[in-house]
């Protein structure tokens, strides 16, 4: 891979967290580089850190030392405002737990990222286009027929592949996904692997946190996490 | 985009708003309600007062009155300003019912029927001679009799609707009234074994003010003879010289020129006989003359003012714990949102467009229902009277007709916006908390 490729950077990362009177040193010098295209799995054991690295990867946490480089750019440095609208257009979260809100249906929940990148003007000009995208997500995580449903009226698979959805909304160069399969059965959770290798045929970069190693399998590269340090 | 979506799915989705913006309603319902019917109160009464009494008001507090007021009658009716003058004499007698075993002690207002009603409502609160003042003390039963006016509530009873039984004439009554006429120094101007003197009257016509004190209390006779029935001298004497203002004169100017003529009148006036009396005399609007009955109404306004304001303060109260419940159970859904792209400010402005919406919708379903209640609470108080024999107020006690019940569009808008500041500053913490939440803290935390 050419030094070019490179789109995520990650430099001796540190990450403390304090519990109870003692500070855990989670992270001790991190280090990672994600090339464009690249289908990385971060393994460890539980309580390794993987999940805080993925955190720190995608600005939802800052580091207590260390730099992280996204396109070039110092994540660090840059302020809140410009960090939210990396969250929402850089990268794209998919988590263990689903995390979809209830009140919305599962085509709003898709479209949340665009909803919250536009203002009601904004919204009222794009929302055909808008939809259209987020439909034809569903359509391609097999949910065109689920469409106007609750996250509560889908199985644990479905609604990971709505959270995918929602990840893939607004186009982002990254995917997150923190044990993506970690809370469905064998089956469902070969399913969403096979969404999201299917997702990086297509071209999209994907950095996934599993602790299961068969799982890790599936990706290119595997990152291990031992001691706060990936190897 | 997003924060008009869920607002409009959290006002909608989540039972425990139903309650928050219900407990906002029921609080607006209560302040529209009562806040109307007292400051209607309140203000009828002061109204009444001001009609009772002029503009202004010339007088002493002493039963001994003061001398030369027409004098400074002419001089206020030169002024230009002054719309109508009209002397009275205020005092004490003792009222006897010929034919009839009944005594009592009544005040008494001596005026002119034709110089009062030009400077107060007294014509409008005759029953009889409503449309010719100046025959209000000739009796109809004997027109060259003295005839006297009554305080309705003096003679006539009121029905639960607080309505009077006039009748189609007054009755034929004759009265005596016992006065003790004073001195310009003071004294009793009757000498020996018999200091008082009494001058009998015809019942002429009753006197419906609206001020329970008043109609209950007050025989209103000709000047002349109140004069004659309470005070001797040399000198003409009146407790009081009351004032109405030109219609482009203001109340506090037209006192403020009352008083610099007065004062000057009283400097003009040192050395004639008995002008030591005019010491005693004070210039005073109608409200500053009327306070004693005045202030204890305006007290209980301000008392339940004080209360609404606690009423206040629980919806702040109540709407903090709802929000503070909601967003702990929103935890979840801000560290999502703030994992797709949202701030802090629009995390913040969700919650407070959130409790705005309460607010706005809690008080105006709260405002609506008053005014609905408002509109037919003199209906509703009658059906409760036929069918329960309960009267909020009871009339016969009480000198009010209806319940007042005239809202006022800028009260109303004043208790919407303080019920949605209310809101606003109920949800102000826990939507500052809410926004300073780290995602990472929120999603950890939540295993759903």
């Amino acid at each position: 891979m050419s030094q070019l490729s490179v789109i995520l950077k990650a430099e001796n990362v540190h990450k403390s967290y304090r519990m109870g009177a003692t500070r855990v040193n989670v992270l001790k010098g991190a280090e990672l580089a994600v090339n464009e295209g690249e289908f990385i799995a971060i393994v460890g054991a539980s309580g390794s850190g993987k999940s805080t690295f993925l955190h720190v990867l995608g600005g939802l946490d800052r580091p207590d030392k260390g730099v992280i480089h996204f396109n070039g750019r110092d994540l660090n440095r840059v302020g809140a405002r410009e960090l939210n609208r990396f969250r929402n257009e850089k990268v794209g979260f998919v988590f263990q737990f689903y995390h979809l809100l209830d009140e919305l249906t599962v085509l709003e929940n898709v479209m949340l990222p665009a909803m919250i990148s536009r203002s009601v003007l904004g919204w009222l000009a794009s929302r055909r286009a808008i939809r259209q995208r987020a439909e034809s997500l569903l359509e391609q995580m097999g949910l065109q027929e689920r469409v106007g449903h609750k996250p509560y009226q889908l199985s644990g698979g479905e609604r990971q592949r709505v959270a995918i959805g929602r990840a893939l909304m607004n186009q982002p160069q990254l995917l997150l996904a923190d044990e993506p399969t970690g809370n469905l059965d064998s089956a469902t959770g070969n399913g969403i692997l096979n969404v999201l290798d299917t997702l990086n045929k297509a071209g999209q970069t994907i950095v996934m946190v599993t602790h299961d190693d068969r799982i890790a399998r599936k990706a290119q590269r595997i990152v291990t996490l031992v001691d706060g340090r990936a190897r | 985009m997003y924060k008009l979506t869920l607002i409009i799915r959290y006002l909608l989705k989540r039972r425990i708003t139903y309650f928050a913006t219900l407990a906002v309603a029921l609080c607006v319902f209560i302040v529209v309600v009562v806040m109307t019917v007292m400051s209607g109160l309140v203000g009828q009464f002061k109204q009444k007062n001001h009609e009772f009494v002029g503009d202004c008001v010339v007088g002493t507090e002493s039963l001994v009155g003061f001398p030369y007021y027409e004098q400074f009658m002419a001089q206020l009716k030169e002024s230009g300003f002054v719309a109508g003058v009209s002397p009275v004499v205020k005092n004490f007698a003792l009222l006897s019912l010929t034919n009839y075993d009944i005594k009592k002690g009544v005040e008494i207002l001596g005026l002119d029927p034709v110089l009062h009603s030009q400077t107060t409502s007294f014509a409008q609160t005759l029953h009889f001679r409503a449309a010719e003042p100046e025959k209000a003390f000739v009796p109809i039963h004997e027109p060259n009799a003295a005839g006297c006016v009554w305080g309705v509530d003096v003679i006539l009873l009121r029905n639960a609707q607080g309505q009077y039984s006039y009748g189609a004439r007054p009755p034929r009554l004759s009265l005596t009234l016992t006065g003790f006429p004073l001195t310009a120094r003071g004294a009793l101007a009757g000498v020996g074994s018999n200091p008082a003197r009494t001058e009998s009257f015809q019942y002429s016509d009753y006197s419906h003010t609206g001020i329970a004190r008043v109609d209950g209390s007050l025989v209103y006779i000709p000047l002349e003879k109140a004069q004659d029935l309470c005070m001797s001298g040399q000198e003409k004497r009146v407790s009081a010289v009351h004032v109405r203002f030109s219609p482009d004169v203001s109340v506090e100017e037209g006192t403020r020129r009352v008083a610099e003529l007065w004062s000057r009148f009283k400097q003009e006036m040192v050395g004639a006989p008995n002008s030591g009396l005019l010491d005693g005399v004070s210039v005073q609007d109608w409200m500053r003359y009327r306070r004693a009955v005045i202030a204890p109404m305006e007290k209980e306004q301000v008392l339940l003012s004080l209360m609404f304001g606690l009423v206040g303060i629980t919806t702040v109260f109540i709407v903090f714990v709802v929000f503070h419940m909601i967003i702990t159970n929103k935890r979840k859904d801000i560290g999502i949102l703030k994992s797709v792209g949202a701030s802090n400010v629009g995390v913040l402005t969700l919650f407070s467009g959130f409790a705005f919406s309460v607010g706005l919708i809690g008080s105006s379903m709260g405002t609506l229902g008053g005014w609905l209640f408002l509109a037919q609470i003199n209906r509703i108080e009658q059906w409760l009277y036929a069918r329960f024999g309960f009267q909020l107020w009871d009339r016969t006690i009480y000198a009010i007709e209806d319940i007042p019940n005239r809202v006022e569009p800028e009260v109303m808008m004043i208790i919407m916006a303080c019920a949605i500041l209310a809101c606003l500053v109920g949800a102000l913490v826990p939507s500052y908390q809410a926004a300073r939440l780290q995602p990472v803290e929120t999603l950890h935390a939540v295993r759903t």
